[in-house]
């Protein structure tokens, strides 16, 4: 793969054609998690907490049992204890006594919601009743919801043996907080002396749930002969099989996992939850089980992201260089350590060229949900709190706030903060493209206000396989590993395409089950376009090869002689001999008689993922009776090093954007004094729906990436970054009111607008 | 000779020192070289960690070269959603 490839003429890259899973999807003939259903099998659900952080004295499960239609009911004694360390899961670390204590608890149960028992019928009513049988002796215990309140000295402690990482000498006490992380260099009391104006503030941003409208579902069915098969939905169905394995003592190789279609992940499904007990019912019971949650189980007992308090201070000259930013981090992990406070404290000054700059962060356990992966995990949370400071920086200094970001702005050269220098990037194309925007000098009306924030996120490659079987009629097939959530089936298949000389809808793409392909690492961190994309490229090339051999073995020429192009075998040269092209179809047609079956083949671990950064614009208006308020118009612009599908990237683009102003304005998790979550449905936890965005403007910046055949970076990640600041900002340019805490409510504005008794309320 | 750069975490088992010079022809080399040269640094090579060279990440792979004069940073390892 050359950089060469970057600049040929592209006939399939870069169009839109419609997308192979679409005709399923709109026809409902797409199977989620929930839809499959076999022969004898059975209804499971799950018997939950209704205690924040409560001791499990006892669990008796005779009468469930004894209930005519009960044929399994698994607890915490139906999972063996593993030791507590974090060992290798394909290319994730896991700690797998943590992900076992979180999907069946043992001891204690650690928040509202945590799993304590499942029972597998003959029908839910039936399964539903012996839930209720179930009789749980719970010791109830104190309980901690907040992040700074865990973190103190006399805060119930959640495991007696967990104490922190990363801090010299090791701590002797256990403690909530897991981890110390701190990424930085140069001379911040230099930096900040030299600065002319100084600006520190504290936020608060509260945890949110990925939102994905299909809640996890799946099915088991086990064998005598101790062999299963698995149907769920996932991010990733080779991660799933290593988790389940583990959790049941089972070698990889039995355990065969169908990822069905999707309806949305965002992160929140790279983990497993349903799945090792769907396994253990069907192990018990010898007949396959189904499992689906509700919305409620979902939001009580699935990953959300970090809530989190995050402090920043940043120094500025008049002229526009920030000359230091320091910043502190403390990220809800919830009930298991794990929080991206890592990557939050890397993503943290991630847009700008600096010589002083440090952030530390805190890992902190506590009675809620374990959190999970979403979109660019930790990086909206700690770059909410400086494109938010930035702002600041801008008003204060009279600048305008895009001409500060580009005076400062990470650059090809730049050292990051977390260490490396970027390669090529495209932060600088994204706030050129944002100033010259219409958006960013149209008129506004009253009580309305602009903002702007950039965003950044690493992206990653990873192990990835795909083939490429020819059909014997010249027609495609795709075979790749990496669930399809945003369309990237339809992207692999183009790079395939372009690479053989087809059109896109001659490669039909699939996803395989886990017995059928090599190990393929999971649909997230931005990719599955550049790394599925690659892995198509290199099987296609594969193709190709045997094709230049088919066609120099039927000319009797040497295999050097033969190129491929536009679809067909042409000789290389008139020196190479008269020969008329062979297509495609004509050298499948006759594969047999000149070797047989052709098949391409890619098992490669995919490194050289470009990051990607984005600029947003935002307008809102604030109404001041109420505190709402509306998005009026936004415009995302980010680097795509290469659109293969322009539509779907700007569907990612689109996406983030309304995700983001979900988590400024709305979402938020309720606890109650006694740690239960007290608005456990989208009534009440309110996600944004059509009616409250506007059409989302979607500009594609395209630097591309030099590692990648087609320039790919991914881009699902960078959109959810600069919403929360863009909106806070714009609400400051609206109001004069520079608000700290997420979400920016209508009664959080209220209250803020009152208390600073602006003379506009009485208008 | 390569140039490599700590995160101030894991300069907490070098003594220290963020920036040190190591001699090694592949990553699987320069992280042998500095757990032999730093111990207690060397639990946390194992796993969980990526290496940038001259600015490109390298994420579990451990044959990749490093060229003479390079800029490595070790950092941790990243996921995402």
């Amino acid at each position: 793969m050359s950089d060469s490839d970057n600049v040929r003429v592209l006939k399939q890259v870069g169009t839109r054609p419609i997308r192979p899973d679409g005709v399923d999807k709109v026809t409902g003939r797409a199977r989620f998690g929930a839809d499959l259903v076999l022969p004898s099998m059975l209804s499971g659900a799950v018997l939950r907490s209704p205690y924040a952080h409560a001791r499990i004295v006892s669990i008796d499960t005779s009468k469930a049992q004894a209930l005519p239609g009960v044929h399994a009911v698994v607890t915490r004694d139906d999972f063996p204890d593993l030791p507590s360390e974090f060992v290798p899961a394909g290319e994730m670390l896991v700690n797998y006594r943590e992900m076992s204590m979180n999907v069946m608890a043992r001891e204690k149960a650690l928040y509202d919601g945590h799993a304590v028992a499942a029972v597998a019928a003959t029908s839910a009513g039936i399964t539903r009743r012996a839930i209720q049988l179930i009789e749980v002796d719970y010791e109830v215990l104190a309980h901690v919801i907040d992040v700074d309140e865990a973190m103190k000295e006399d805060a119930p402690v959640l495991h007696e043996d967990l104490f922190t990482a990363g801090v010299e000498p090791a701590p002797t006490k256990a403690s909530n907080i897991a981890k110390r992380v701190e990424f930085g260099f140069g001379d911040l009391d230099a930096g900040f002396a030299a600065a002319d104006v100084v600006i520190e503030r504290e936020f608060d941003t509260q945890p949110v749930h990925q939102g994905y409208i299909e809640p996890h579902a799946c099915v088991a069915s086990f064998t005598e002969d101790g062999q299963a098969e698995l149907w769920c939905c996932t991010q990733g169905h080779f991660v799933v099989r290593a988790h389940c394995a583990r959790l049941l003592g089972m070698d990889v190789s039995r355990l065969r996992v169908t990822a069905s279609e999707i309806g949305g992940g965002f992160g929140g499904k790279t983990v497993v939850y349903l799945e090792p007990l769907a396994l253990a019912l069907s192990r018990k019971a010898k007949r396959p089980v189904k499992l689906v949650m509700t919305r409620e189980d979902v939001l009580r007992a699935t990953g959300p992201t970090s809530g989190a308090r995050v402090w920043v201070k940043m120094g500025v000259t008049k002229n526009g260089t920030i000359t230091a930013a320091d910043a502190l981090l403390k990220y809800q992990a919830g009930a298991f350590q794990g929080s991206p406070v890592q990557p939050g404290a890397m993503c943290a000054f991630a847009p700008y060229d600096l010589d002083n700059v440090r952030a530390v962060g805190f890992d902190v356990v506590s009675n809620r949900p374990k959190v999970a992966a979403y979109r660019a995990p930790g990086g909206p949370i700690s770059e909410y709190g400086v494109e938010s400071v930035v702002d600041e920086l801008a008003a204060a200094i009279g600048m305008d706030p895009i001409r500060l970001r580009l005076e400062n702005a990470a650059k090809e050269g730049t050292k990051a903060a977390y260490g490396p220098r970027f390669g090529p990037i495209g932060l600088e194309a994204t706030l050129e493209a944002a100033k010259a925007h219409e958006h960013w000098s149209a008129p506004l009306g009253p009580n309305q206000g602009r903002g702007v924030a950039s965003g950044f996120w690493f992206n990653i490659g990873g192990d990835t396989c795909a083939t490429i079987n020819l059909g014997e009629d010249g027609s495609i097939a795709l075979t790749l590993g990496t669930p399809d959530i945003g369309g990237s089936r339809a992207s692999v298949a183009m790079m395939a395409a372009e690479e053989l000389g087809v059109p896109a809808e001659t490669v039909r793409p699939l996803i395989a089950d886990t017995s059928s392909l090599g190990y393929t690492f999971l649909t997230g961190g931005s990719r599955v376009t550049f790394s599925s994309g690659m892995a198509a490229v290199a099987a296609a090339r594969n193709v190709i090869d045997q094709l230049r051999e088919r066609a120099a073995k039927t000319w009797d020429i040497p295999v050097d002689a033969v190129v491929w192009e536009d679809g067909e075998a042409r000789p290389a040269s008139s020196n190479a001999g008269e020969f008329e092209p062979l297509t495609l179809a004509q050298l499948a047609k006759d594969m047999g008689k000149t070797g047989g079956p052709i098949v391409g083949a890619a098992a490669i671990n995919a490194q050289g993922a470009g990051p990607s950064f984005g600029t947003h614009v935002v307008d809102v208006e604030v109404d001041r009776g109420t505190g709402r308020v509306w998005v009026t118009r936004y415009t995302v612009i980010q680097d795509a090093g290469k659109a293969v599908h322009p539509s779907y990237v700007e569907g990612q683009l689109q996406g983030g954007a309304v995700q983001g102003i979900g988590w400024a304005l709305n979402e938020e998790y309720v606890y109650g004094e006694d740690g239960r979550l007290q608005n456990a449905g989208f009534l009440d936890y309110r996600i944004p729906v059509c009616s409250d965005v506007p059409m989302i403007d979607a500009v594609i910046v395209e630097v591309p990436n030099p590692r990648h055949p087609y320039g790919v970076r991914g881009v699902g990640e960078t959109p959810i970054v600069p919403p929360m600041a863009a909106i806070n900002n714009a609400i400051a340019n609206a109001t004069g009111l520079r608000m700290t805490t997420l979400p920016m409510s209508p009664p959080r504005v209220l209250k803020a607008l009152e208390n600073a008794a602006l003379p506009a309320a009485a208008e | 000779m390569a140039r490599v750069t700590l995160t101030s975490t894991l300069g907490q088992y070098t003594g220290g020192l963020l920036e040190v010079e190591v001699e090694a022809r592949d990553i699987r080399a320069l992280l042998r070289e500095l757990a032999a040269r730093y111990p207690p640094l060397a639990p946390h090579l194992d796993e969980g960690l990526a290496v940038a060279i001259d600015g490109e990440i390298f994420q579990d792979t451990w044959f990749e070269p490093i060229p003479e004069g390079a800029e490595v940073s070790l950092m941790p390892k990243i996921g995402g959603g």
